[in-house]
């Protein structure tokens, strides 16, 4: 075996094993922060060789241990787990690289050692949620990763992180509960956890009672865990209140985890196997989905709070998503994972360019902010061209899936039609809000307070890497060729076994 | 064993999980949430155990087996559910720390009190 074949198991070994270095390092040196960020630039690194491989010899089965697949722990990775796998490693760079001084903002230096170990937990369970081919081992690595980010969480500079966490537990341990208990009714039909092997063997049981329950089950456990309304209600409270790179970390790519094993459940193992899966994944999902764009959009045009706005506005994104998802066509499930892969871009930028703010003036509320924009312009121009990426203008990347998504809705004719209006009342939602924080820090008045502070923008390294992550919105929004790519790819697998 | 009596175990598993839900969605406080949490999870644990029995199976140690015909209770529901136990001690354990965190900071492990408070503040 030679090295790269080893890069799907490295990808979640690498940042598991050093997470417990970290937290036995010295409290207060710089090391830990350091060892963490090269950590974090590794795992990226062997993600994007991994995607690379992926992109040109299709997906990488893996057997962990070297025991034989239906009987051993498997990793497969497809398409789709690689860009995930770049979200995940990718988001978790940058939010270190970008962070050094906004934690320190926050958290007192003593506790970095042990956050920074939780952090390196959390991605390695994330990056083993994606590259897993066993269904129990999923639900694993999703309770190391949650656990992991409930302390990322709790370690937030308000006391409301405290109760912002214990919500984000007890309602992620029901989610990921839910999915055992489906996980479970599925193992005693037919005696296998390995994807494949399941997808195989349910085609014997699958119009029993167990399978129909253990599907109800698992959707229901992944909804929870991916926010989707109405069961969002942890999130804004959990990414307000968390450390503000925690934030960029868990918006890029925490909740699109769980849509990721919700897509690869249903699509890979229910839907060949279920009569009318499909159609019963739709009805319950797409109106969901409409709702959580519209009520999500209208919190975040009521949210006082940048962070919160921006958390309601993930909430209607993971509509976007899961309503290409729901559409169950070529077209809309190609959008649905372009759309995972730009959103995280956009959001992670935006938490930054909010980030850079909150460090320089201690508030992430608009009340507080008025003017800024005259203090910290390249920070602010960054906000507006991110902005543009939310709302959908071209040239960025979040036209591109806005026009992949608008593609998929007219094929279905007059439904698509009333669900594109939908989708454009949204979109000029995203336009209210963004623009209201344009109006206030650009046209705003600066109050004394902040008008006599002298220093101006946030440190160089902040300023960078959000621009680098502005240039990347705006370089997938003219050269979209990877993400899409790796997603028509995913998508030919996923429907090869629905046809068959 | 199919009788309603018969599946006693599965009645068992149903009404834990609903005791369980109960408790977690509907009580304030942060202590028997997770209580309800417990339980909701020691149900899981329950629905695994009662599904690796298999009729006239012995545990499943290799030296036990007499000859090829000796019958086995399925071990890996077993193997899972001891990782399972191991998870749901982490989130309590992690859970009930977060609770002695808000009694430091709010005073209370009330969710009504702490909700009074940020409105408050």
């Amino acid at each position: 075996m030679t090295f790269l074949s080893h890069l799907p198991a490295l990808l979640v070994v690498v940042p598991m094993a050093v997470a417990p270095l970290i937290a036995v390092l010295p409290s207060r040196s710089r090391l830990g922060y350091a060892l963490a960020t090269l950590t974090a630039g590794l795992t990226f690194v062997i993600a994007v060789l991994l995607a690379n491989q992926v992109a040109s010899q299709g997906s990488m089965p893996y057997e962990m241990g070297s025991w034989p697949v239906p009987f051993g722990i498997g990793l497969l990775v497809t398409p789709f787990s690689a860009v995930m796998a770049l979200i995940i490693s990718g988001g978790s760079f940058v939010a270190l690289l970008w962070g050094a001084k906004s934690l320190e903002s926050e958290m007192g230096r003593e506790h970095h050692a042990l956050f920074l170990s939780c952090w390196l937990l959390a991605s390695s369970g994330l990056l083993g949620i994606v590259v897993t081919a066993d269904a129990f081992n999923a639900f694993v690595f999703m309770e190391i990763s949650s656990l992991a980010s409930y302390v990322l969480v709790a370690a937030g500079p308000k006391r409301q992180s405290l109760t912002a966490s214990f919500k984000y537990l007890v309602t992620g341990s029901l989610g990921a509960t839910f999915y055992l208990i489906g996980v479970g009714y599925l193992y005693m039909m037919t005696g296998t956890l390995n994807f494949d092997d399941l997808a195989i063997r349910l085609s014997e049981v699958s119009e029993t009672t167990p399978v129909l329950i253990a599907s109800g089950f698992i959707i229901l456990g992944l909804a929870l865990k991916a926010a989707i309304f109405p069961m969002h209600a942890w999130l804004p409270n959990a990414y307000q209140f968390a450390p503000t790179p925690v934030t960029v970390f868990l918006a890029a790519c925490s909740t699109k985890v769980a849509i990721y094993l919700l897509i690869k459940f249903d699509f890979a193992v229910l839907q060949p196997n279920l009569h009318d899966h499909a159609a019963f994944f739709s009805a319950v999902l797409m109106p969901l989905a409409v709702l959580a764009f519209l009520v999500g959009s209208t919190l975040a045009i009521f949210s006082k709070d940048l962070k919160r706005m921006l958390a309601y506005s993930s909430v209607a994104q993971m509509g976007y998503i899961l309503l290409a998802s729901s559409l169950v066509s070529t077209a809309g499930l190609t959008a649905a994972i372009v759309h995972v892969f730009n959103h995280a871009l956009m959001k992670s930028a935006l938490f930054m360019a909010v980030g850079c703010l909150v460090w320089r003036f201690g508030s992430s509320n608009l009340n507080d902010l008025a003017g800024t924009a005259k203090k910290m312009p390249l920070t602010m121009a960054g906000f507006v061209l991110a902005g543009f990426s939310l709302i959908g203008v071209p040239l960025t990347a979040g036209f591109i899936s806005k026009v992949m998504l608008i593609q998929a809705l007219l094929e279905l004719g007059t439904l698509g039609i009333v669900l594109l209006g939908f989708v454009l009342l949204s979109s000029l939602m995203a336009v209210v809000y963004i623009w209201r924080v344009v109006e206030v820090t650009y046209f705003g008045k600066l109050s004394e307070k902040h008008a006599a502070t002298t220093p101006q923008e946030a440190p160089l390294p902040m300023i960078l890497i959000l621009w680098a992550l502005v240039l990347a919105n705006l370089y997938f929004g003219i050269d979209p060729s990877l993400p899409m790519g790796l997603a028509e790819a995913e998508v030919e697998l996923l429907f090869d076994g629905l046809t068959e | 064993m199919d009788t309603f009596l018969g599946l006693y175990n599965y009645w068992i598993y149903v009404g834990l999980l609903v005791v369980g839900l109960y408790a977690v969605l509907l009580k304030g406080n942060y202590i028997k949430r997770m209580i309800g949490l417990g339980i909701f999870q020691a149900a899981v644990f329950l629905l695994f155990i009662s599904m690796d029995k298999v009729d006239g199976g012995t545990g499943p140690i290799f030296s036990i087996a007499q000859d090829a015909t000796t019958i086995f209770a399925n071990p890996l529901p077993q193997v899972l559910i001891l990782t399972a136990i191991v998870v749901s001690i982490a989130v309590t354990a992690l859970g009930l720390s977060l609770a002695i965190r808000i009694k430091e900071e709010y005073g209370s492990i009330e969710e009504s009190d702490t909700l009074r408070a940020d409105r408050d503040e």
